[in-house]
């Protein structure tokens, strides 16, 4: 349970605003960081934490696109197909990268490792094609560079039992 | 000429506080605190700084609407940067935080705000801990804080991050995503700076406006008016991106042509030949070589029926497919519409249905008239500008290029549906 395991996180986290509602957004990121996703008990429990309705947590799961209501591999790729990047050849990108993936996008590898997404701009449109590896830029790709990435990634996931997928004020402050 | 924002380019190292200090760092702060606040708005006012979000509302004037006396205030800084071909505000959170961080604390100070929030989109996760790690040194330093420097102003600085929604860059969607609610604007009145954030009077700055501030205070008002053209004055970011050789952020005087800006970015890719540029990332009309000589202000474009906006300029070249670049731009505003709005959530899927049958070689002449109409009816009649901004790519894009719009058309009528050039933008 995260009001037990991150009790001081929290505590400093509502410091900052003065409603408890404003911190649904940082918890929600701390039980994503935790669980590696949000089901629907981490959902409740950062409910129950703030004292919010649970469907208001489960519409802004809904609402934002870095909320992952479903499991997702370990290392989540997202790619950025948005003009800025389609000019530079983010398309056939993305291409290349489900094809070495054997998966389709929006889909996860059998081994539970890599789940492949399209996004809209990541703000690094001049380095393009990138693509972010949970939240961590990796810019002016090719192919070679992305079998390199692969191949870093599968070294680090025998070693690393949890990768944050997100913001992770656990470690911050 | 030295960088006056993108410092950290000629400044090694600039993102600590000590190097940050020894280039004249925290010495807008200094001279600030020694002024009354609305000696300080003044300045601001005086120096023409406009909004470098886009839309470009003198920073002054925005500042001097917050009621005078007590009372909680709050600063809101957007880093929610998230337009299409914009990164200009993720450089400078990374690389030169401490100005930004400086020209907030004077916001705080002059309009009497006792806390800072800093929004930023929660894919700038990198961003914001390069940020965490500014405000950190601020505070060991004495700018942030109790008392900051012996003047009884104090003031707290938080970083927080949102989790992926485009429109939480309009201000009425970031002041609601802050308190903990769907991302979605209101209709103003109220103005933020009467009743915002916790219904209280509230700032909302972007990330690029606040960095001119310390350099304002520092060297005056007429020094920055000096710089750029009369209505719009200074220097400003430009994020050059897509068919250029050099892609990347530029800092320019304001009033650089457009053609100008391309051979700074190292001309054309591969030499050949531009056709249109989206001056302002996804959300502005997009200008052809007519316009390329016009000046880069917030009136420049304005013959030409487009806007500066953030000065995120995507340019593409004679391969471009402008059904296919239409098509991007659609899908982006279709994706990121926050669903509150009828015409805008209902139009901008219908639109997005009827230009892929176009674009596949599957439409008739009748769908670009539908396509249009439901443009139409959409503009000026949705709460915030997304509404407006999504319907720009396939209204400029019908009006500059119509033919390319009836080739595919006709493409399907005979029977022969011609994939056009969408793949040929892949660099070669």
């Amino acid at each position: 349970m995260i009001a037990e395991k991150y009790s001081k996180e929290i505590e400093g986290i509502l410091a900052r605003f003065p409603t408890k509602k404003s911190a649904v957004l940082p918890l929600m990121h701390l039980a994503q960081h935790e669980y590696g996703y949000l089901s629907e008990a981490a959902k409740r429990e950062v409910a129950e934490i703030l004292d919010l309705d649970p469907t208001h947590v489960l519409s802004l799961a809904g609402f934002y696109s870095l909320y992952y209501e479903e499991p997702v591999g370990k290392y989540v790729l997202e790619i950025c197909n948005d003009l800025a990047c389609a000019l530079r050849g983010a398309d056939d990108f993305v291409e290349m990268a489900s094809g070495k993936l054997g998966i389709p996008v929006d889909a996860t590898t059998e081994d539970g490792l890599f789940t492949l997404k399209t996004v809209m701009c990541l703000g690094a449109c001049d380095r393009a094609p990138m693509l972010q590896c949970n939240l961590r830029f990796e810019e002016n790709l090719d192919e070679e560079k992305f079998d390199q990435l692969l191949a870093r990634l599968r070294d680090e996931a025998d070693e690393t039992a949890v990768v944050p997928k997100i913001i992770s004020y656990a470690t911050r402050d | 000429m030295a960088h006056l924002l993108l410092r950290h380019r000629d400044i090694p190292d600039l993102h600590k506080i000590d190097v940050y200090q020894a280039h004249g760092g925290y010495d807008g702060l200094r001279k600030a605190i020694a002024m009354d606040p609305q000696e300080v708005i003044g300045v601001v006012r005086s120096s023409g700084l406009r909004g470098r979000g886009g839309a470009g509302f003198p920073t002054g004037v925005k500042w001097s609407f917050i009621p005078k006396g007590p009372g909680d205030k709050y600063v809101v800084i957007n880093t929610d940067e998230s337009e299409t071909g914009t990164f200009k505000d993720r450089e400078l959170s990374e690389k030169n935080p401490h100005q930004v961080i400086e020209g907030a604390i004077i916001a705080a100070y002059a309009i009497g705000a006792k806390t800072i929030y800093n929004y930023f989109r929660g894919e700038f996760m990198d961003a914001g801990y390069a940020m965490e790690d500014a405000v950190r040194e601020a505070y060991a330093a004495g700018f942030l804080g109790e008392d900051i420097l012996g003047s009884g102003f104090s003031c707290d600085f938080y970083c927080h991050y949102g989790a992926g929604a485009y429109i939480c860059g309009e201000e009425t969607a970031l002041i609601n995503s802050l308190q903990g609610e769907l991302g979605q604007p209101w209709s103003k009145p109220p103005f933020p700076a009467v009743e915002g954030l916790y219904r209280k009077p509230t700032v909302v700055n972007n990330t690029e406006t606040l960095a001119n501030v310390p350099l304002i205070l520092v060297n005056g008002a007429e020094w920055y008016t000096a710089m750029g053209t009369e209505k719009s004055p200074g220097v400003k970011i430009v994020c050059m991106s897509g068919h250029v050789e050099k892609p990347g952020n530029y800092e320019v005087e304001m009033g650089v042509t457009y053609r100008q800006l391309i051979e700074m970015a190292g001309g054309m890719r591969g030499g050949k030949k531009f056709k249109a540029l989206l001056p302002s990332g996804g959300s502005g009309p997009v200008i052809t070589e007519k316009a390329l000589d016009a000046p880069m202000t917030y009136e420049g474009l304005t013959p030409h029926g487009s806007v500066m906006g953030s000065a995120s300029v995507i340019v593409m070249d004679e391969t471009t497919d402008m059904v296919w670049a239409a098509l991007k731009m659609l899908h982006f505003f279709k994706h990121e519409s926050c669903g509150k709005c009828t015409p805008c959530r209902e139009g901008t899927f219908w639109m997005e249905k009827l230009l892929h049958r176009i674009y596949e070689g599957h439409g008739t002449l009748q769908d670009v008239q539908t396509l249009e109409s439901v443009a139409n009816q959409i503009g000026g009649r949705t709460l915030c500008a997304l509404g407006d901004f999504a319907i720009n790519p396939v209204l400029s894009t019908l009006k500059h290029f119509p033919e390319e719009y009836r080739a595919k058309v006709q493409g399907s009528a005979n029977g022969q549906v011609k994939k056009a050039a969408a793949r040929t933008a892949v660099p070669s």
